[in-house]
């Protein structure tokens, strides 16, 4: 029977939070993606506090973790009112299209 | 291994951080007095902010030196966070001022924008006095989500709503690097206050699977700070959200949210990881080189001058970085004396830019500069001194930043950072030079069309005054960053 132990934990939560990395990075069609990828790096993060909380026996990773929860909520709220702003402006939010200023 | 917490907070602790709370709920009463009264109170709005600024700033100077922890060793205060908060205070006050002709203008003049910029210093203010990873994420957060809406404020702008987007991308990346560096930090450490990471890694227990996790962490960490400060290789986002902000946003993001960005950098490499010292100054060095170098050539074929203060930020902030790659308390030093004469350099350069207003509208071209000094001959002369004192030209305000951060690199023996930022500064000195060339010796191009408003020509005037004649006396900015950078050690 195989135990699941901490460096489990924190395999998940660094694949989780590459995904989310190479989602921003690879992603060239839409702007929504990328915000899913942001969420997808913060929850990675938050596997990590949990684990490291429970193997601590230390309950500020937990608190931690809720913290980043609130400020995530905060954030997409944020992203999604300047993409709504951006789309009333451009009319389409591919990310190749997002070019105005280069150099 | 589990940190003290403390359950209820005693009075003495609201005391400590009262300059913030002066802020938060200076912001909040402000926004009902914008709710309740409409647009047209955002002139009344401004004015009341930068009084919170201002009674803040008074608040900061008049607390006690001595380093005082508060809230569960959450927040501290020290003289270092108080140099830095006063200069935080001080650019966000200007710029907020700053502001005024140019929003009422272009017809962004809406309450919000005062309020946004109240929250955002409040969120320096905390990063500034951080000494918790929760609180320095945090304060972070408070700053970078009003400075999203900041870069897309002006909504109709489709240049500006990019800014926003881009500034809102990157800066979740960047966040979300830096949180997972502190959640191994935490994990690693048992811990998430600065002095216990520290004692954490001072410990004979320290296992070397447990340093090498850390460091693991300490990376993620610099990533996500080095992006606050726009350093290279995470500098991106700079030229674009500067070219494309409104440009008095631009001139705010230039001054106070580096300072802070800065102020962290310092406090969250020095205060918990002195053990680590080696390993961080590796690459404190590698990305302040490669800021400078990029900051001084890429500027080179910028025609946009909002797109040049970009690198030249970029490159300025490469510069501070040679203090705290020194890692010395003569580093530290160099690096508040730098924040301090760059926030003085970079708020007159962009009054200046603020003034290139023709009938049809703001300009914001290099050629657009050509023959300032027939016609509008005061104002060349001022940008004149500014670009001399970017370019670090003695004797100048900018040329002793440079020298006091390059003496603490020779004193740390880093040679070769030195050499390469000396070479970049001469190389960096082109562009700067170049914008004197095409006020003073080009053909003139069509007047700017409106004189500058009273309080623009104070504060430019202050800041032409300020870096022309630093070198008569120059002991109290070094006097009081030396008793500030002390603090840290």
């Amino acid at each position: 029977m195989l135990e699941i132990g901490l460096g489990h934990y924190l395999t998940v939560a660094a694949i989780l939070f590459t995904l989310g990395v190479f989602g921003i990075f690879l992603n060239q069609k839409n702007v929504i993606i990328i915000l899913m990828s942001i969420e997808l790096m913060l929850l990675a993060v938050n596997i990590n506090l949990v684990a490291f909380s429970t193997h601590l026996q230390d309950l500020v990773g937990q608190v931690f973790a809720l913290f980043v929860l609130t400020v995530a909520a905060a954030e997409a709220a944020i992203g999604l009112a300047v993409l709504v702003v951006y789309f009333r402006n451009r009319g389409t939010i591919a990310v190749q299209d997002i070019n105005q200023m280069r150099g | 291994m589990s940190q003290q917490l403390n359950s209820d907070f005693p009075i003495p602790d609201i005391v400590v951080a009262l300059p913030e709370v002066i802020l938060a709920v200076g912001g909040m009463a402000l926004l009902m007095l914008g709710v309740f009264r409409g647009d047209r109170s955002t002139r009344t709005v401004s004015w009341l902010a930068v009084l919170t600024f201002l009674i803040a700033a008074v608040v900061v100077i008049q607390q006690p030196g001595d380093r005082v922890v508060a809230f569960g060793s959450t927040f501290v205060v020290d003289a270092f966070s108080k140099f830095v908060k006063v200069l935080v205070l001080l650019g966000s006050s200007v710029a907020l001022i700053m502001s005024h002709g140019f929003i009422r203008s272009e017809k962004i003049e809406r309450f919000e924008f005062p309020i946004l910029i109240v929250f955002a210093t409040l969120g320096m203010c905390m990063m500034v006095s951080a000494n918790d990873l929760i609180s320095l994420y945090m304060g972070i957060e408070l700053q970078s989500l009003a400075l999203y809406v900041l870069a897309a404020f002006n909504r109709d702008s489709l240049r500006s709503t990019e800014a926003g987007l881009k500034y809102f991308v990157l800066g979740a990346l960047s966040s979300g690097l830096l949180l997972y560096g502190c959640s191994l930090v935490y994990g690693f450490s048992g811990t998430t206050t600065f002095e216990g990471i520290a004692l954490a890694l001072t410990s004979d227990g320290a296992s070397s699977a447990q340093n090498i996790g850390l460091i693991f962490g300490l990376v993620f960490l610099t990533a996500g700070l080095a992006f606050k400060v726009s350093a290279v290789p995470f500098h991106m986002w700079t030229p674009d959200v500067y070219e494309g902000a409104p440009t008095p946003i631009t001139a705010f993001f230039a001054g106070a949210p580096k300072m802070a960005a800065m102020a962290l950098f310092v406090r969250a490499l020095v205060g918990p990881f002195p053990d680590l010292t080696p390993e961080w100054q590796q690459i404190i060095v590698f990305i302040s080189i490669a800021s400078m170098l990029l900051g001084a050539f890429a500027a080179i074929g910028q025609t946009n001058i909002k797109r040049l203060m970009a690198y030249s930020s970029i490159g300025h902030m490469g510069f501070a970085l040679v203090g705290l790659a020194a890692g010395t308390e003569d580093g530290v030093r160099g690096v508040l004396i730098y924040l301090a004469i760059y926030l003085a350099m970079t708020i007159g350069t962009f009054v200046c830019i603020l003034s290139m207003r023709r009938t049809e509208g703001m300009v914001e071209d290099i050629d657009d500069l050509a023959g300032l000094s027939q016609t509008k001959p005061l104002m060349a002369l001022s940008l004149l001194i500014l670009m001399f004192s970017l370019a670090g030209i003695p004797p100048m305000a900018g040329f002793f930043a440079k020298f006091y951060v390059f003496l603490a690199a020779i004193q740390a023996e880093l040679y070769t950072l030195a050499v390469l930022g000396v070479l970049s500064s001469v190389v960096g000195a082109f562009y700067y030079i170049r914008i004197v060339k095409v006020m003073y010796f080009d053909e003139p191009a069509e007047a700017f069309a409106y004189p500058m408003s009273g309080e623009m020509r104070v504060i430019l005037f202050g800041s032409v005054a300020f870096t022309a004649l630093f070198f008569l006396y120059p002991s109290l900015l070094v006097a009081t960053a030396t008793s500030a950078a002390s603090a840290l050690f």
